[in-house]
């Protein structure tokens, strides 16, 4: 796989895992919001961990779609999930949570599970079709 | 009935969650490699093309969905049952109805790698 493409599915792992971190890190550092005072997250999104979060979850959504672009669902989804592993590590080293030993042997089949995805191919090529255009569908045409 | 609740909303958080996820992937397939197009036609033409696609709105509008079912099934049960149960099925649910609507080649491989995936996102998320 070229080095742009490992970089994207890279680029979705680490935005999704950080901007979770982030977002968690925000909301852990302000008051517990009541479901009675929703209007109380409107004052979250001041916080600069807040605000760096949902920066780096644009990213992810970003990279997510790239991902998508030159890979399959069944293939982008499992190669990625190796962010629970890194959010694992981070909330333990970095937010110092308690990880149990259950979610550790979680981390090792999600480790397994992505070993598997990752020796396979990324694209299912249908015989009806190229496997990867290099011309945009632009706006304007019939499909969409 | 609480039960019957917590479950019919894991339910809708997996059906909106897989729905987005496969409305997105077909769009993007439609769009094309966004690497090459972004090299021939630049930035603007490229954004204008992923925007146009109706499918990905409908798709991002799905997540939305599965979005407010979590918080709608938080409401009713423990984060300790609802998101291990939402994220493990999905990965389920995703490559079954890729392999139904997208027609990728969801073989053996990929299904073992779901089902690990799926167990371990589930012990993960206890």
């Amino acid at each position: 796989m070229p080095v742009r493409k490992v970089a994207t599915l890279l680029g979705v792992v680490l935005f999704g895992s950080f901007g979770d971190v982030a977002l968690a890190s925000g909301m852990k550092s302000m008051p517990a919001v009541d479901v009675h005072h929703l209007g109380a997250l409107l004052v979250a999104l001041t916080h600069p961990w807040v605000i760096l979060g949902i920066l780096l979850l644009l990213g992810f959504f970003s990279t997510y779609l790239s991902a998508l672009s030159f890979a399959d669902l069944t293939y982008v989804l499992p190669a990625t999930s190796v962010g629970y592993v890194i959010m694992a590590l981070l909330g333990r080293f970095f937010l110092h949570e308690d990880v149990s030993v259950f979610r550790w042997f979680g981390v090792a089949l999600i480790t397994v599970g992505v070993g598997f995805v990752a020796g396979g191919p990324a694209l299912t090529v249908h015989h009806h079709q190229e496997p990867q255009r290099t011309e945009p569908e632009l706006v304007g045409s019939s499909r969409s | 009935m609480k039960s019957l609740y917590t479950w019919t909303a894991i339910f809708a958080v997996v059906a909106f969650s897989t729905a987005g996820d496969v409305l997105i992937s077909n769009a993007m397939k439609r769009v094309g490699d966004v690497g090459p197009l972004f090299k021939n036609h630049g930035l603007a033409r490229l954004l204008k093309s992923i925007a146009g696609n109706a499918r990905l709105w409908l798709g991002i509008a799905c997540m939305a969905g599965s979005f407010f079912s979590l918080l709608l099934a938080l409401s009713w049960a423990d984060v300790s049952l609802v998101g291990p149960a939402s994220a493990s099925l999905t990965f389920l649910s995703n490559a079954f109805f890729a392999k139904l609507f997208l027609h990728e080649r969801v073989d053996r491989r990929r299904w073992i790698a779901a089902l690990l995936v799926a167990s371990g996102v589930a012990l993960v998320a206890i």
